[in-house]
Parts: structure tokens; sequence; C-alpha cells
């Protein structure tokens, strides 16, 4: 008899139309010290299956059928009273954002002690101690004085420990994390993940997580479950999900992951997602408007050069400049950047790598430093016209799909509107030709103008970002970590359509982003970033086979093992 | 959720269809309380519009108007004229008539000054969200200030600088233009601050940014960008502020300063009937009141319901 036992789980949302079926006849088991991982892409049904086993799922979802064991004994009809008991005393939660799983307004404390109390029969200095002692298990340092203090006045790695410490408060016999570590850094991630696979195997306690990370499951699970789109396509063992994937969909996932030990050319095309359209037309780019000889000359030396670049942010303001205080976001930064090639920018966040974006594009005003764009430099611009003859070369992709695009503005006239105002094209004719060439070009199919953003999915509105970007026939393109918010599978197509775009238009990039993997298919040269400081530039190959600085060598090693990916490539 | 749904083009609909099959409209039909209350506010708005066909008298035709009719009772009442539903009152104008013109002026001045109050607020509060800084500081505290006196004081106010600057030099049209005027001096802040809030998150978004990088000026990207963005609240606010202008019409009116007795809104009516309250003669008063009492209510449930229905935090 296993701890968690789901047989054939189908839950259910009715809607006003359809009932959408998110998990359907979904099957697993799990035993006591083991940790089985529930890996797909959003929309698979991953969180569902989580959410029903401790009874939460969102109104008006619910299982319409299977059952849900729990050492033996049913607990999906359980009423509410009941599944209460058993949430949080025999089932433990850690949740994705640690910011938001802790109360700000209580000290770690009291949140520890009153979980414990409702829990266990324990008086309050008995449920004191267990608290102290469990801080220290997960590996928080002076527990005893630490435990006194408020969320905020952890860091993030640190408040992910509380989480975890508060799901094993009352001894749990199962815990079910949520995307555990998708809102930690890589260095943090490594840490937690190897705290939670000891403290499951050292209390015996079963663990189910779930994720779209393969690197986790690769990590920590001893078990996999593939899902896709609300069914199970796969199941078994880590090692021969991952290593011998037997569903196309499996393969196709793994084959998604970005490597970090090698560099291909392109990411292989995977089928199983959503279909890109293929362009109907394809358009001669040397004819084309978009491939036209641009009105700039070329540059001799780099394209782009920083210089000494600083950017502090007033965290307090004040009359008097002494008392004002700053937080130095990007301190003395300086690289160039060569026509034709890609540069990547990596870090954790906060490293100050999405400001150095922000200044290039003249979205900030720096504090000192100087950028120098094909041999202009671009802060001493004064006339508005020659502004806007540099902001027409340099154009900017931002991370998130769902705020980047203007959800009242039908997509033509977003992708239309650069076009427009800097006047590219002689007539209204002319720049709807234009608009349904790029939208074409980009992979999103005919008639996907007349449509509003909110109709389409995170990667086809990362391209309708890219047409717009194209949209002033840029030379130079930021792009500001433009798939870190999609699956992996539309990552590959979008960094796919990146890079056909650079070499079909010879573009410029600047690429921001904080996974490595990622950055070393992408990019000729690679700058390492830690607190606003660029700690290292070499070339993409050199820096993974030789990095020189200590804290590349620090981020290459924490990153999560490919090991079992890599034979099957 | 992504899903290949969207790569399907869906079958054209027309506007209005979508509008019929949308959830908000499907919400709205399940709150019993908002349709009944939306069905009210129609009649309303018709019979004002329709007031010139469909009154039984013109209480404007000096004409038609009979001292000798002066304050009959209603119709069930005994010594009435069938002529008159509601009666009439001291100068013999039909009541029911008078309330039909009288929704009609408090209707208009009502939208009117919503409407002048909506495009101050909403231009001053984009100003002051997108600008930030010094011109934010000035705009704001102006409106803290504002805020501190009752509107019903600044219209009073208002009316009498203009009636010093202007004199009493034909005031049938001057008092609707300085009533607009004091009512949107005393609303557009609640717009304001509501379309700084909004403005100012919207403006770190990334569309907002994106724009900037296009190279978009300032007036252009508040007005095209940010401005769609920001109006759902401003809409709840426009309603719930309609019911509150009609209100404060009323009471102007009634206190004397509001429309003049020659083109008499719901407010002159009760002032007028007011004199006539102790003497037997409640009617003057009374429907008129009503008649406000209902209109209001039915607005003000109509925008409480449109304030939770675009308000996904209170679902």
């Amino acid at each position: 008899m296993s701890l968690l036992d789901i047989s054939n789980l189908t839950v259910e949302f009715p809607g006003r139309k359809s009932t959408f079926v998110a998990v359907e006849g979904v099957s697993l088991a799990l035993e006591p010290g083991k940790v089985l991982g529930v890996v797909g892409e959003s929309g698979a049904g991953k969180s569902t299956v989580g959410n029903a086993v401790i009874g939460l799922l969102q109104e008006p979802g619910r299982i319409a059928n299977g059952e849900i064991r729990l050492d033996g004994e049913r607990i999906d009809q359980l009423d509410k009273k009941a599944i209460r008991k058993i949430r949080g005393r025999r089932i433990g939660m850690i949740f994705q954002d640690p910011l938001t799983s802790l109360d700000p307004l209580q000290t770690v404390e009291a949140q520890l002690v009153e979980t414990i109390r409702t829990h266990l029969p324990m008086s309050h200095s008995e449920a004191l101690t267990r608290a102290i002692e469990l801080l220290d298990s997960v590996g928080i340092p002076d527990p005893a004085d630490r435990i006194g203090q408020y969320p905020h006045q952890f860091s993030g790695g640190m408040r992910q420990r509380v989480v975890i410490a508060l799901a094993l408060c009352a001894e749990p016999e199962l815990v079910i994390a949520d995307e555990p570590t998708t809102a930690l850094d890589v260095s943090i991630q490594a840490q937690i993940l190897d705290l939670m696979k000891a403290l499951c195997v050292e209390r015996n306690v079963g663990m189910l997580v779930i994720t779209h990370d393969m690197g986790v499951i690769a990590e920590i699970c001893d078990h996999v479950a593939v899902m896709y789109r609300g069914n199970l396509v796969e199941y078994g063992e880590t090692a021969q999900v991952l290593g011998a994937p037997e569903h196309a969909y499996t393969k196709s996932l793994i084959s998604a992951v970005p490597r970090a030990d090698v560099t291909i050319d392109r990411f292989p095309n995977v089928n199983y997602i959503e279909a890109a359209a293929t362009p109907t037309r394809s358009i001669d780019i040397s004819t084309h408007w978009l491939g036209k000889a641009r009105d700039y000359e070329a540059a001799t030396g780099p394209l782009l050069q920083v210089q000494d670049l600083s950017m502090d942010f007033e965290v307090k303001s004040s009359i008097f400049p002494s008392r004002r205080k700053y937080f130095k976001a990007v301190k003395t930064v300086s690289f160039d950047i060569q026509p034709g090639e890609t540069f990547g920018l990596v870090g954790e966040s906060g490293s100050g790598k999405s400001t150095i974006a922000r200044l290039i594009t003249g979205l900030y005003h720096p504090s000192g430093g100087t950028v120098h764009f094909a041999g202009t430099e671009l802060t001493s611009l004064s006339s508005r016209s020659q502004v806007l003859a540099m902001r027409r070369q340099m154009q900017m992709i931002f991370q998130d799909p769902y705020s980047s695009l203007n959800g009242r503005m039908r997509v033509k006239d977003i992708v239309a509107e650069p076009i427009k105002f800097h006047k590219l094209a002689s007539s209204n004719t002319e720049v709807r030709q234009i608009v349904d060439d790029l939208l074409d070009h980009v992979g999103l199919g005919i008639g996907a103008g007349e449509k509003f953003p909110h109709e389409f999915s995170g990667g086809q509105r990362q391209r309708i970002s890219i047409a717009r970007a194209l949209a002033t026939r840029p030379r130079f393109l930021v792009c500001d970590e433009p798939t870190s918010a999609l699956d992996v599978s539309i990552q590959a197509q979008i960094l796919n359509l990146l890079k056909d775009l650079q070499q079909e238009l010879g573009l410029t990039m600047l690429f921001i982003s904080h996974d490595l993997a990622v950055i070393r298919q992408m990019c000729n040269r690679i700058g390492v970033m830690r607190h606003g400081e660029l700690c290292e530039v070499a070339d993409s190959d050199a820096l993974y086979e030789a990095p020189q600085h200590a804290y590349t060598k620090e981020l290459l090693t924490l990153m999560p093992s490919m090991d079992l990916l890599a034979k099957i490539a | 959720m992504t899903g290949t749904g969207s790569n399907t083009p869906a079958p054209k609909q027309s506007r209005l269809k979508a509008f019929f099959d949308s959830d908000i409209f499907h919400a709205f039909l399940r709150s019993r309380t908002t349709v009944v209350a939306a069905f009210g506010t129609l009649i309303f708005f018709l019979v004002a519009f329709l007031a010139p066909w469909i009154a039984p008298h013109d209480p404007f035709d000096l004409a038609s108007i009979s001292i000798m009719d002066s304050q009959m009772p209603p119709v069930w009442m005994e010594y009435a004229d069938p002529r008159f539903l509601l009666g009439t009152d001291d100068q013999g104008r039909d009541i029911l008539s008078g309330i039909f013109y009288g929704l009609r002026i408090s209707l208009i001045v009502g939208f009117c000054s919503v409407f002048a109050a909506a495009i101050l607020g909403i231009t001053l509060g984009l100003v002051a969200g997108y600008m930030g800084g010094r011109v934010d500081a000035v705009i704001m505290r102006v409106a803290d200030v504002q805020l501190t006196f009752p509107a019903i004081l600044i219209a009073l106010l208002i009316d009498g600088a203009a009636r010093g600057v202007f004199g009493n030099l034909d005031r049938e049209v001057f008092s609707f233009w300085i009533l607009i005027f004091s009512l949107a001096l005393s609303f557009w802040v609640q717009y304001a601050r509501t379309v700084r809030g909004s403005t100012m998150v919207e403006k770190n978004k990334e569309y907002v940014q994106a724009a900037r990088v296009i190279g978009l000026p300032a007036p252009i990207i508040m007005v095209r960008h940010i401005l769609p963005n920001v109006m759902g609240p401003v809409l709840v606010i426009a309603t719930i502020n309609l019911a509150l202008a009609i209100v404060t019409e009323a009471t102007l009116s009634f206190l004397g300063v509001g429309m003049p007795p020659t083109q008499p809104s719901l407010g002159t009516l009760i002032s007028i009937g007011n004199n006539y309250l102790y003497s037997g003669e409640w009617w003057i008063a009374i429907f008129p009141g009503l008649a406000l009492a209902l209109l209001v209510l039915n607005v003000n449930l109509l925008g409480d319901w449109l304030r939770d229905a675009l308000n996904p935090k209170l679902r």
C-alpha cells in the first residue's frame, strides 16, 4: 500500500458554456521517503492534481471521477472540516512564492508556533522549542535569534526555508511542493532542492513535486509523471523516463530544454506544441521593405560602446543632498558590442542587467558614464529629431508577454504604430501590407492582425512583440529575458525565430537572461553580472569551458545537473 | 492557460451578439435587482427624453396655464380635476408634466456635469500620474484642498461669485452653465485620484515602456495607450456620480441657487412644493420628491453592480 494513491483522477471545471476537463484519468502512487515529480507545461493540469489532493480546488472545480487515498484511506470525499484536519497535519504544502506564502505582519515565531499548536497537543514553550529545532534543521543560522523576525527580514532563499519548516511543522507524512524553486535564483535553487531531498529521506516523508522544470526533476525526483493537457503521458523512474523517454511528447519536451554543455546551432523543432504558422508567402528580404538598405551608414568599430555606465536609484529622498540615500543598481560597467554579434548579459535577480538594457534604450537616464551607439553619444543628443532617429535604430523585446502589449489595441494597430509614427511607409495601403508581411514572417499567419492580444497565447504574444520591434527596421535589438515567462518548448521556437531574424536582417543583439543555458545558445560573447558589476566578459565557449571569475565558476556548478538529459541528446 | 484554441479562427460574431454572449451580460441577467434597476433607469431616461410628446400639458406654455386650476389635488381625492393626474401646483401647472420636464432638466444637468467633471479629472489625473514629481504634487495638493470643501459649498461659492460678476442678466441661460461649472468643479477630484492611481500602475507596465522605446511623445502615450486602460474605474465613478450630481443639483435648486422656477428641475419643484407642505397641498412636493428618490436609487443600484462586476477582487 502506497502512502499516496491516486487512481483514475478526473477533475472538471464546469463553465457556463462547456466543461473544461483539467485532469483526466490520472493514476499515481508515492511511497514514503520518495520524491515524485509531476512535470508539464502551463495548462497541463499538474497543479490541479496537487490541489485536488489537499482539497483546495478552485471554484467551480470538482473531482468528477477517481479516488485519492492517503495511507489507504479515501480523502477525496471528505467534508471541509475533515480535510482541514488532514491539511497541515498529515499533508504539508510548499508554494511557489515565499514572498506571498508567509504573513508579512506576523513574526516567523508566531506563524510556526500557531501552526504547531493547531495540529499537535503542545504547550507554547514546547512548540517554540520545536519551531527553533525545525528552523535549525532547514538550515537557518542562529534560529533562536532569527525566529523573532518578520518574513521581510529574510532573503528569498531563507524565506523559502521558513516555508519548508512551516510545511514540516506537524510531522506530515506527505509534502506537496508546487513549483518550490521557480521564484528563486539558480544558486539558491540548488540549495533548496538539496535541502528538500535530504529532509524527505531523513524524515521518511513522501514528496510530490510539481514543476515545469526538467532540471528540478532530474535533480531530486525518484519517479516522474509527465502530463500533457490533463493526461498522464508517461510515468516511471526518473532515470528511465528522462534517459529513454517513450512518449513523443516527453521526447520533444526534453529536447527543447536548452543545454549549457554544448553549443548547438538551432533548437530541435519539436512537434506536440502549439503550431506556429509557417509563413505563407516567404518574403525576399533583399527586396522587401524590411530588408531594404536602411539609411544608416555602416558602423566602423563597435556598434555599441558602454563606458563606465552607472545608475543610482534614490531610495530615500531628502532636500539635503547629504541625507539622500541611493541604491547603486549599476556600478561603472563597460563593454562593447560589435556589429552583427549577440552579446549576452547573465546574472541573478538584482544584478542590474535589466537596468543596463533600460539605460541603453533610453528608458532611464544614467547617473554616470556614456553610451555610444554607432559613434554617437546617446545622452548628449538634444534635439528631438536626433533622439527619434536613434530610437528607430534600437528596439527592445520585453519579458512579460502579458503586459508588453496594449490590450485595448488590435494587433495590426500595435505593429503599425511605429511605422506610422516614424513615417517609414508612404501610404496606409503600404503600412497595411508591411504589417501583414511582418506578422506572417514571425509565424502568426494570416488574419492575426484583426485580433486583440488576449486572443493569443504567451508565445504568440511574444511573436507580436518581435514584429512590433522589427517595425522600425532597427539594427540593434535589446532582448530583456524574452523567453523567461514561456514554456520550454515555446521558448525553443522563439529563440529559433530570433536567431533566424538576426541572420536574415544582420541584427546586432544584446540578449539578457538569468538562464545560463539559454545565454550559451544565443550569444557569441557573454558578460556575467553580479551586484551591478560586470565580473567577467568572455567568448561564450571559453566562458563555459574555462570560467575565470570565481562567481562564474560558482554559477556554472550550481546549475541543475543535465547529466540525465545529456545522455539522450 | 495556453492552448491551441486561439489558432482556430473563431466564427465571426457581430459586436452586439458578442456582448449578449459575454460574461458581464450574463452576470447582469443573474442579478435580479440590477435588471429591475436598469429597467427603471431606462424608463426614467425615456420619459425625460420624450417629455414634450408624452406630457399631458406643457408647463412652459403660459397660454395653457390658468391660475384657476391652481392647487388641484391628485385625481383620487375630492375636488380633483381629471385633467391633472397628480394635481397641480400653486400656478396651476400639472405636477405630472412638471415631473416629466423636471426629470429632463435634472438629467441634462447631471450628464453634463459628470461629463465636464470627468474630462477635467481624467486630464489632470493622467498628467499627474504620468509626469509624477512636481506636477503631480501641485495637482494633487490642489485636489486635497478642494476635497476639504463640501460640494454644496463650492457650488454656492461659484454661484455667488458668478452672480456678482455677471449680475442678474439673463439668469435663465446663465444659471444652467453656472450649475454645470460648479458641479464639475466639485466632482473632478474623485476622477483625478482614481485615474492618477491607475496611471501610476499602468505607466510601469511594459507596453508603455515599449511605446517609449518606439519614441512616441508623452501626450500620445497618455491618450492612446494609458487612457483606454484606466477607463474601467472611471465608468463606475461616473455612474455613481450621476446620481450624486442629480441630488446635488436638486439641493442647490431647492436652496434657490440652481435652476430658476421658469425652468424647473426636480429640485425646483420640490422647493416650490415645500411652501405648501404644511397647508395640506402635500402632492406638490411629494411627487417630484418620489421621482427624484426613485431615479437616484435606480442609478445607484446600477452603479454599485457595475463596480462589483468590473472589480474582480470583490467577486
